[in-house]
């Protein structure tokens, strides 16, 4: 198969979606996704590798439809092969997570004692025996990366180990800083290093071999499926960090214009759209053709983004996507307007003390950065019919609930379209202008 | 508008005589006091250059100041000291900047000390910080202040009852206020001189601007352009030295336009003009070079720019008038750009668009200035409604380097020459 992709770095996560070259229509064949990272190439690979695993896994898809399984088989089967491949990754990581804080802890100038060392050894085993509940079926997990699935055991454990420690180094218990530290080091080599971003053949053998019920057709339909070649045939990279992408220049398109057209693509009937991503939002008013007319951008200062959103979550120690649904249980949201990232953990401590329900405070942070994302659609020429939302906040049911309300409010009945896929929009833009750089080549 | 170099980039021949112009106006002001000479501080808009010199007396203008503390990287400290005395995030930097600069020793852009005050001439009166401004610096020098209260133009135009009012205010306040502070009386044929001296300057420095309707464009006419408004808008016009300046200017584009040249760019020469810009609003003045190089890396010239009729405004044919010496000062000082209403500044920045055949108009608006900010929106919808070119939107500021967001700017530049090159294309294929 020939493939276009487009790869979208974000500040907060790193997007890949995979076209078929050769189809005449944008026919997305594989999306993947990843936490960004210092090492942007490695990020992209990530991503890349995520998306062409995801496109592997929709032809063994297809190959089990052709051998004559039905819907619910095909996806019972695929389900579960994909959650064993996504352990077997896991586990891979966690091994050279092993390694490598081993081999910091080991380091003299790092002055870990026994004591901690020993502390070491059973957070490694605890990490390694608690694996599989992750990716148990039904598992709630508050992150697809790992680095935060492997983070949050890790620490979670650590506290334990510590618990009734200090902080100096004559202390008896181990020392929670001295093993946070060595997480917070090792985590940055494991995902800046470019090994699992190539490693699908051996983690999809190591699925299926662990699977309890191979059948013949799901070998063939991997084996098939491997057996087809890829070959990437354009790129074009965007986001916040493209101009660091491993790309030529020419194959760097601006975010907005790759929203713009993703959406379009997404909802031909787009007219405005808004992206709220994790540091920026965009409002732009695109033509009958997808391409922008007019856009508008929060100036210097990233208040009212998801940033804001993934802040709330931490000082409420909830997932992200834990939020929305919490804010939507609220009865009387509270009014808030400060859309201040660094204000919000005091305005929410503050609610809390008043005697503010957190579901009602939630409403009211939701609806603060709504009424700026407002401001910025009223700025870039209104919102007309058709709109489109996207970005990883548009997954956020209470950030669309609240959108939804003051959109009518301001501009009446307009219709508002979420892709469930909105988060690879400024992605799937990317991989259309890829496939249009080919059209663009001159016959020779 | 700026006067001196930045280092190690490529310029224009003519602007070694301005930095030679600048450096003796700077060492003339440190040597003021000693030599007896009175000083006046004034601002840019409208300003009364030629009738301060025809008293011989210095003018300072605090605006100026501050922009080169900006792009000597000097505001940052200036503005943190003003702010350490009370003044807060929200006013205008150029201010802050201004009395940060004061506290600090009152040292110029050339390292020498700048005179006192003798008298401080508020000469327009359509930006409310200026009043305020000189209302501190009044407490600050303990001199007198005289203002010229200048109608804004409502309707967008100049009435004779507008330019009558002036005139009676620089009769009855300012030239006696000038005689007073002097000793000396009013000249007015000396006056007429200066004023000849200004229409020769004027008459090359359209030339120089309109000088980019050429494709390509010798001249960038907003980031090149505010080295080229610096001796008229300041402390030159009515001198032999501004008529050379414009004089040689005018003769070094003109042969860029023979030669079919684009414009010096602080890298060299700009090669290929990609796209031609029409800019509203200041610069940003503490990362100048980087800001213009955002644009000459994707091959954006700007062919035309407001920013450059800060000081007043000649496209319509004003030129001072020895013939109506304070009728022609009046109607300059109530010719600038910010005392244009609303239609009369759409219709410029359309009628550029139109003459300067440009792709698009871009605004970068500053938070200091709510003279230029207010209505920006408003302008960009309508010139993009009547020229059809699309619009661009950036924010930044004046002085303050905590306004200038480089990364987020870059950003929006980018996407905004992306979208010009797609309206492009759809244009050609349709």
């Amino acid at each position: 198969m020939r493939y276009t992709v487009g790869i979208d770095l974000g500040s907060t996560t790193t997007k890949a979606v995979v076209l078929d070259a050769d189809s005449d229509v944008p026919l997305v064949r594989g999306r993947g996704i990843t936490n960004s990272r210092s090492n942007y190439d490695v990020a992209c690979a990530v991503a890349l590798a995520s998306a062409l695993v995801d496109a592997r896994f929709s032809m063994i898809g297809s190959a089990l439809v052709q051998a004559g399984l039905d819907e619910v088989a095909r996806e019972e089967r695929l389900a579960e092969l994909k959650q064993r491949f996504n352990e077997e990754q896991y586990r891979r990581q966690l091994t050279e997570l092993d390694r490598v804080v081993r081999e910091f802890a080991a380091d003299p100038a790092a002055g870990i004692r026994e004591v901690e060392t020993a502390a070491i050894d059973e957070l490694l085993r605890d990490l390694e025996a608690h694996a599989g509940d992750l990716f148990k079926p039904g598992a709630r997990r508050k992150s697809d990366f790992f680095r935060d699935l492997a983070g949050s055991q890790y620490m979670r454990k650590a506290e334990d180990l510590t618990r009734g420690g200090g902080c100096s180094s004559k202390d008896t218990k181990p020392r929670f800083d001295a093993l946070v530290g060595l997480y917070d080091k090792a985590i940055l080599v494991v995902e800046n290093t470019d090994a699992n971003a190539e490693d699908f053949d051996d983690c999809i053998h190591a699925a299926v071999e662990g699977s309890e019920s191979v059948s013949p057709e799901l070998h063939r339909a991997v084996e098939s499926a491997m057996a087809t070649p890829l070959e990437k045939v354009a790129s074009v990279g965007t986001g916040y960090g493209r101009a660091r992408l491993p790309f030529d220049d020419a194959q760097i398109r601006s975010e907005i214009l790759c929203h713009g057209l993703g959406a379009f693509t997404m909802f031909p009937g787009t007219r405005t759209v808004l992206d709220i991503g994790g540091q920026d939002t965009k409002a732009i008013q695109v033509d009958g053709n997808g391409i922008v007319t007019s856009f508008q951008m929060n100036d210097r200062c990233a208040a009212g983004c998801g940033r804001y959103l993934g802040y709330i979550a931490d000082e409420m120690n909830l997932g992200l996507h834990e939020l929305g649904p919490l804010a939507n249980q609220a009865k009387r949201p509270v009014r808030i307007n400060s859309t201040c990232t660094v204000f919000a953990g005091a305005e929410l401590r503050e609610r809390l003390s008043l005697g503010e329900k957190r579901e009602d405070i939630l409403a009211g942070l939701h609806r603060a950065i709504t009424l700026r994302a407002m401001s910025l659609l009223a700025r870039s020429g209104g919102v007309k019919n058709e709109f489109t939302f996207t970005g990883g906040v548009a997954n956020n049911a209470a950030a669309v609930k609240a959108l939804r309300k003051l959109i009518q409010e301001n501009y009446g009945e307009v219709t508002m379209n979420i892709s469930p896929e909105s988060i690879y929009t400024g992605a799937l833009g990317a991989a259309i202008f890829a496939i249009r750089s080919l059209e663009e080549v001159p016959a020779a | 508008m700026s006067t001196t170099e930045e280092t190690s980039a490529a310029k224009d021949q003519s602007q070694d005589r301005q930095k030679r112009m600048i450096a003796g106006h700077f060492d003339k002001l440190a040597e003021s006091e000693e030599r007896g000479e009175k000083c006046v501080y004034t601002y840019v808009p409208g300003n009364l250059t030629e009738l301060l010199l025809s008293f011989d007396v210095n003018p300072v203008l605090p605006e100026i100041n501050a922009l080169q503390s900006g792009m000597r990287g000097l505001s940052k400290e200036y503005i943190t000291l003003a702010e350490k005395e009370g003044h807060s995030e929200d006013v205008c930097t150029y201010v802050k900047c201004d009395i940060g600069m004061k506290r600090a020793g009152n040292i110029g852009p050339t390292g020498k000390r700048l005179p006192n005050p003798n008298l401080l001439l508020l000469s327009y009166t359509g930006c409310f910080t200026f009043l305020k401004w000189f209302e501190l610096l009044r407490e600050e020098y303990d001199c007198p202040v005289t203002m010229l209260h200048v109608p804004y133009q409502a309707d967008g135009k100049i009435t004779d009852e507008m330019r009558k009012y002036v005139v009676d205010q620089m009769k009855k306040k300012t030239i006696p206020a000038l005689e007073k502070m002097t000793g000396k009386k009013f000249d007015i044929d000396r006056l007429r001189e200066l004023l000849a001296r200004s229409a020769k300057a004027e008459d090359d420095l359209v030339a120089v601007l309109e000088s980019a309707k050429n494709k390509p464009s010798p001249i960038d006419a907003y980031f090149g352009g505010v080295y080229y408004i610096g001796p008229i808008f300041t402390a030159f016009r009515g001198t032999e030295d501004a008529v050379a300046y414009y004089r040689e200017l005018r003769e070094e584009v003109e042969e860029r336009v023979r030669l079919g040249k684009g414009p010096i760019i602080p890298s060299g020469e700009l090669k290929e003009e990609k796209y031609r810009l029409v800019v509203e609003g200041p610069p940003n003045w503490t990362s100048f070079r980087k800001f213009w190089d955002m644009f000459t890396d994707e091959g954006a010239v700007v062919v035309a720019s407001t920013y450059t009729k800060v000081g007043g405004v000649y496209d319509d044919g004003f030129r001072h008038d020895p013939d109506r010496p304070l009728e022609s000062l009046a109607e300059y000082c109530l010719g600038c750009y910010t005392n244009l209403n609303l239609p009369a500044r759409v219709d410029k920045l359309a009628g550029y668009v139109k003459d300067y055949e440009a792709d698009g108009l871009l605004i970068n608006s500053v938070k200091s200035c709510n003279s230029f900010s207010a209505g920006q929106l408003m302008i960009l919808r309508e010139v993009e409604n009547r020229t059809g070119v699309p619009g661009g939107f950036i924010e930044s500021d004046l002085v303050d380097p905590r306004y200038f967001s480089a990364a987020n700017i870059k950003n929006r530049l980018e996407s905004y020459f992306q979208m010009i090159e797609q309206k492009r294309a759809q244009g050609v294929t349709r």
